[in-house]
């Protein structure tokens, strides 16, 4: 390549790296801009917005509930599908095809559909088992299917899970010991990155919440928001924040060191799947 | 090294070699005979190769003795114990893949300790006994290192180490040699058959590499179609094949119009002894290996029936094969290359055929095989 065309290669870059991070920072800048606000026009400016958001019972309630949703969400997740989705693989490849397909359902359902259909259900719930916000970790796995499927499926495909579980077997390791020593540590990126989407989707979702009359982070933001504008915009920052933050922690463990190998194409899809996951 | 390694007591540690035997095997897979009832016994420390084309059933009869498949019937019998029921991890096979299985996430000597470590040998003993297979294979200094560290013959070597080192009944080769260069193939399958001297431990070979099982084997299987159509020493296969398809399948052939009578088929004017001395009198197909042609010195070479013109002349390093029009038919001879060399393409040439031993086929299809 000639110094020419790499110094323009450099510039192409440099300006497509500037136009992105303008997209995603001045909107997150504006609202941090907006939530710093004083009350009147010429007020100096004032984090009195973000101290409230610790100072709202309702608020500090819906942040737990929410982040506890989004655990418990991942964990079932995990447990979930990544002993089906390698089961399948394994053992009963001509089921491939259905699960794919029953994991990328809820993506064409609407969310108010969603809440048609399980509104009954948890009805019931409410009445037999708990009211709890928790029980809404049910609907958000299902929610998160399509997101997490695509991201294990990406990370199962980098590696010859048949060849690596029949050397595991043949060396006197039972399934548990194939799948949590040799399968999961090979295909930690996808775990981490189908956790954050996870949280990402949970974090996100307002209308299931609101329609089934749960307060999660995205409710109370909406309420609080009716109210006092400054805090709703500081606690969207904060959460925005938050998930940046993931994304961080996750490139860092994620990124393929000497140790682990190389599963390409992982984070390629994620910024798609992050925006399709704020629903 | 050797003389390291049997001091490091990986001789004394290694389990002496069981017998093998795989009894009536059969297997379908949707209405396709993959096996058909293949009987083999493998005696104790024996290395027998299953050589075959693709879907001729070998890796099946494999991964059948591992347990990574079961049989729709037969049994396979390890030590005298019937292990046809027992899931792989029961097994007590160590098993070399044809595509690279170690664990990324783990060491050289993290993948070779890690049978060990499902056997619940203690820490101190699984890295002895880890170093031991390292330096075995001739990469001790390697230990450290992760699969994606080491070249392809080096993964396979710890492979291999990894499958000793759990001290198994059987070892099991499935075309561990086929991902890598010609080079390192000749000298890893050296490796593989002095550490499997050296071990004693009964393997099955797995390979479609004709050249690879005669090297490395005791006795070759010659499998067609889900059966054995012949089983013997690398020599006899090669010099006296059972049957058409191996004679064809293990080395170049001949197919050389002739008419058998007298216990003798006579080829182009020149009488040979066959293989099977009780084939039908009458026209036939004789199979000559290549390197039972030879150039006649001096003589006619305006007209005969082994007279004709060499039209392509294939360097091969120490011999050369070369392609003689006799007219009706082309023939291959493989020769010295220095004699190959002085009879170029478009030279008149007389051939002698050498009075080998000939198998018959019984269709009519003639030319080289």
């Amino acid at each position: 390549m000639s110094r020419d065309r790499r110094l323009k290669l450099q510039v192409f870059r440099v300006v497509v790296f500037l136009v992105f991070g303008a997209f995603f920072l001045v909107p997150i800048g504006a609202m941090f801009e907006f939530s710093t606000r004083g009350s009147t026009d010429n007020a100096p400016r004032t984090l009195a917005a973000w101290q409230t958001i610790f100072q709202t019972p309702d608020l500090v309630a819906a942040i737990l509930a929410s982040l506890a949703l989004a655990v418990i969400t991942s964990v079932g997740m995990l447990l979930l599908l990544v002993p089906t989705m390698i089961w399948v693989r394994l053992r009963l490849p001509r089921l491939n095809r259905v699960v794919e397909f029953l994991c990328l359902l809820p993506l064409t359902i609407p969310a108010i559909v969603l809440v048609a259909g399980l509104a009954p259900e948890y009805r019931w719930l409410s009445i037999n088992v708990s009211e709890s916000i928790f029980t809404l970790a049910f609907v958000y796995l299902v929610l998160v299917l399509p997101y997490t499927y695509r991201t294990l499926h990406t990370g199962l495909a980098a590696i010859d899970v048949k060849t690596l579980s029949e050397a595991a077997r043949s060396l006197g390791a039972g399934w548990p010991v194939v799948m949590g020593r040799i399968i999961v540590p090979n295909m930690w990126s996808a775990l981490l990155n189908a956790c954050l989407l996870s949280v990402a989707v949970v974090l996100g979702e307002f209308t299931i919440a609101n329609l089934l009359n749960y307060e999660n982070l995205q409710v109370a933001i909406y309420l609080v928001g009716k109210a006092n504008g400054g805090v709703s915009i500081a606690v969207a920052v904060a959460s925005l924040m938050f998930a940046f933050i993931l994304l961080v922690i996750l490139s860092f463990f994620g990124r393929p060191r000497s140790r682990v190998a190389r599963q390409p194409d992982e984070l390629a899809g994620f910024g798609r799947q992050l925006g399709g996951g704020l629903r | 090294m050797t003389t390291a390694v049997a001091a490091a007591g990986v001789g004394t540690a290694t389990r002496a070699g069981v017998e093998v035997r795989l009894e009536n095997l059969k297997r379908r897979y949707a209405g396709v005979t993959a096996l058909d009832g293949v009987n083999l016994t493998m005696a104790p420390g024996e290395l027998v190769a299953l050589l075959g084309p693709s879907g001729c059933g070998k890796t099946t009869a494999l991964r059948l003795v591992a347990g990574l498949e079961q049989a729709d019937s037969g049994r396979v019998v390890v030590g005298g114990e019937d292990v046809t029921g027992q899931p792989t991890n029961k097994r007590d096979v160590g098993m070399v893949f044809q595509a690279y299985s170690l664990f990324p996430h783990m060491t050289a000597w993290q993948n070779v300790a890690f049978g060990l470590q499902m056997r619940k040998v203690d820490a101190a003993r699984r890295r002895t006994r880890a170093g031991e297979m390292l330096e075995l294979v001739g990469l001790s200094g390697y230990a450290d290192r992760f699969a994606h560290q080491l070249s392809g013959g080096q993964q396979q070597r710890v492979a291999l180490a990894r499958a000793l080192a759990i001290q198994p009944k059987v070892l099991l080769l499935d075309e561990p040699l086929s991902a890598l260069d010609a080079k390192v193939r000749a000298r890893l399958r050296d490796e593989i058959r002095r550490v499997q001297l050296e071990v004693g431990i009964t393997t099955l070979f797995v390979t479609h590499d004709q050249e690879e099982a005669l090297a490395i084997a005791d006795r070759v299987g010659v499998m067609h179609s889900g059966r054995i159509e012949q089983l013997g020493p690398p020599t006899t296969i090669y010099s006296r094949p059972a049957t058409p398809f191996v004679a064809e399948f293990v080395g170049l052939t001949n197919r050389l119009a002739g008419v058998v009578g007298g216990g003798e088929v006579e080829v182009r004017g020149a009488r040979l002894p066959l293989v099977q001395p009780d084939a039908a009198e009458g026209p036939a197909i004789a199979l000559v290996r290549p390197e039972a042609v030879t150039f006649a010195s001096g003589g006619e070479t305006a007209a005969g029936p082994l007279v004709g013109t060499v039209i392509a002349v294939a360097f091969l390093g120490a011999t050369s094969r070369v392609t003689v029009d006799l007219g009706d038919v082309t023939i291959l001879a493989q020769l010295p290359t220095s004699e190959a060399s002085a009879h170029p393409a478009g030279t008149r040439v007389r051939l002698t055929l050498r009075p080998d031993p000939v198998l018959i086929a019984h269709d009519e299809k003639a030319g080289p095989a």
